[in-house]
This record gives C-alpha cells, structure tokens and sequence, in this order.
C-alpha cells in the first residue's frame, strides 16, 4: 500500500528567517524571484502546492 | 413444444433489451470492448434465466425455479466486479470520479441485469399465452420505456449554471464570493487567471441545493468536465486541480477548472447533463419539516 503524508507542511520558504521556527525544513531566499523559484522547485521534487500566507512566507503542502 | 419458442424468443428479447441497455459514450465505461463481451455474455445468462422460469413453473419443476432463484443471486456479484474494477483504476484517476459515482455505475449495471431477467420473463409469457406478433410488440415497448427510465434526472434539471468571475483576493483563488484554495506561486495565479473557466452552479430549490451539498456529486461534475474539456492538471501540478466549492450561506456551487478546451457553453452543458447521483439525491421538501425550513 502507498503511503503519503499529505496535510503536512513539508517545507517553508522564506526572506525573513525571524518569521519562522521549529518544525518544517526552512529555505532561506535573498529575493523574491529566489523565493519563487526554490518554491516552485520544492514543489515539484515534493509534488506539493505552494501556498502563500500572505506575509512573505511561502510553504509547501501536499494535498 | 410451444415452451421451446417461449424460450428462445424470451432469450432473444432479453439480449436485445440487454444490448439497448449498454450504452458507448464519453465514460469509455462500461464499454471498455473486452467488457462489452463480459456484460453481452452475463446479459445473456440472465435472459436465458429468466426465459426459462415461465415454463419451468408451468411444468411443475419447482426444484428448476429455486435453483433459478439462486442463479439471479450471482448477479449481486456484478455489483461488486464493477465496484472493485473502477476502484482500482480510481488510483490512477488524476481527477478521480468519486467513491459516489463509482457506487452508481455498480449499481445501475446489477440493476439492468435484473431488468433483463424480467423482460425475458415477461416476453416468454406473452409467448406462451398469446402470440408472436405480441411478443415483438411487447418487446420493442419494454426496450423503447428502458431507453426512457434508464436516463435519471441531470444536473440541469435541479440547478442553473452561469458564468462566473475568477479573481484572487491576495493568494486566495475567489469564484464570485466563494473561497476556492491558496495558490501561491504567482505564475501559476497568472496561469489560472487567463486559462480557468469559472462557473456557480445555482440550485432551483432546497431539494437541488441538498443533491449539490454532496461532495460526490460535485465530484462527479468535475470528473466530466475534466474528461471532456481536459485538464491541464498533471503529476506534480496540484495548482491546476478541478475544484467546486459551496457558498455555505446560499448553497451554490462555485466550480473552477483549468481546461484544455476553453469554452464556456460547452462546459454548462456538460455541467447540466452530468447525472444526479442516486447516493445524493435528497428531497427536503418531501418532508413537512423541510417545507416548512424553506420559507
């Protein structure tokens, strides 16, 4: 049987290291486009979705 | 000898009902061409089934009516063939049809074999008590009135579909006033904005607004819509996932796809010929609660 942990955060991406802590791996980005770009490359290697929480913090969850 | 052509016109008629009833269309289901062969043989076995009954009682031979008994149990088994085969495939579905449909395909394919047991049964009657001009006229009523019930009520008999606004409120995909998900990467909210095709199914009444409530119908909606528009959702790309979400104030539904075929009119009549499920079928306004609930 497959297995999948869905629901979960697998990853944060962020400019701001202070917004976060604990739990989720945390990427650290210089610039937006970085942001992006490590967000959409996470999500595809972890076959998530980027989700934006609105304050500069992006995470990936797999649904 | 009259109970020979009894039977044999009782099987024909069967097959043939059986054969009116399989139908070939967008769902490639059930008519997969190794499948047709398994429903055309069951269909078969259930003709001859219920072929024989008529005679089998007339001559006494109730030992041959209880073993026929038993024999249309097996047909219970078609329900689960159905159900396990679609289950299965579901896990590969990228926009899965739903554990509510699939229950409605099973049930209608147990529910049909059954049908052609009691035209054979019916049809042989006629035969052995009038004639065969009967018997033909018999048949092609039954087969014409199967052809009628066999199509169920459809989503545009209990809602309305209009076109709808996509837009995002900061990350939030909206359609109209209705929360659809997060999407946060901004080429993909590019994406969605230019392609998605945005709809709100409005419900006619309460009983309408019940039957859309259920998570599997408006999963079966979108199944067909991403079969016949496309989907330009894929491994890897949850972003583009065919999503209906309900209005929890007012009960409508607000649908977003990404489609391949961007066409409005064709999806509204896609939308409003998908078939109401019989597992979300409701009637509030049956009862004098629900009635009394509505105004």
């Amino acid at each position: 049987m497959k297995t999948e942990l869905t629901k979960v955060v697998l990853a944060v991406i962020v400019q701001e290291p202070q917004l976060v802590s604990g739990g989720a791996p945390v990427f650290n980005a210089s610039s937006q486009e970085e942001q992006e770009r490590i967000a959409l490359y996470l999500s595809r290697i972890l076959n998530g979705m980027v989700h934006d929480l609105g304050n500069g913090v992006f995470i990936i969850v797999n649904h | 000898m009259l109970y020979h052509t009894s039977i044999i016109g009782g099987l024909a008629a069967g097959v043939l009902a059986r054969l009116f009833m399989l139908r070939l269309d967008y769902r490639q289901y059930p008519t997969y061409p190794h499948d047709l062969i398994t429903h055309v043989a069951l269909g078969s076995i259930a003709a001859l089934i219920g072929a024989v009954f008529i005679p089998a009682l007339l001559f006494k031979q109730y030992t041959a009516v209880t073993f026929l008994a038993l024999a249309a149990e097996q047909f219970r088994n078609v329900r689960n063939m159905e159900r396990e085969t679609l289950t299965k495939l579901e896990e590969t579905e990228l926009v899965p049809r739903g554990i509510d449909y699939i229950e409605g395909i099973a049930r209608t394919f147990e529910a049909r074999n059954y049908l052609t047991i009691f035209t054979a049964v019916l049809i042989s009657g006629v035969i052995f008590w009038l004639d065969w001009l009967s018997a033909v006229a018999a048949t092609i009523i039954i087969i014409t009135a199967s052809q009628f019930l066999k199509t169920g009520r459809v989503v545009g008999d209990i809602a309305e579909v209009v076109a709808a606004r996509l837009h995002f409120q900061g990350p939030i995909l909206m359609v109209e006033d209705i929360f659809i998900m997060n999407v946060g990467f901004p080429p993909a909210r590019e994406k969605i904005l230019a392609e998605g095709l945005a709809v709100i199914i409005k419900p006619k009444d309460d009983n309408g607004r019940a039957i859309l409530h259920n998570v599997g119908q408006r999963q079966a909606i979108l199944h067909t819509a991403a079969a016949l528009l496309g989907t330009k959702r894929d491994i890897g790309e949850p972003d583009f996932m065919p999503l209906a979400r309900k209005n929890i104030d007012t009960g409508a539904i607000g649908l977003f796809v990404l489609p391949l075929e961007k066409d409005f009119e064709c999806l509204r009549n896609i939308i409003e010929r998908t078939p109401v499920l019989e597992s979300a079928s409701r009637k509030p306004l049956d009862a004098q609660a629900g009635r009394i609930a509505s105004d």
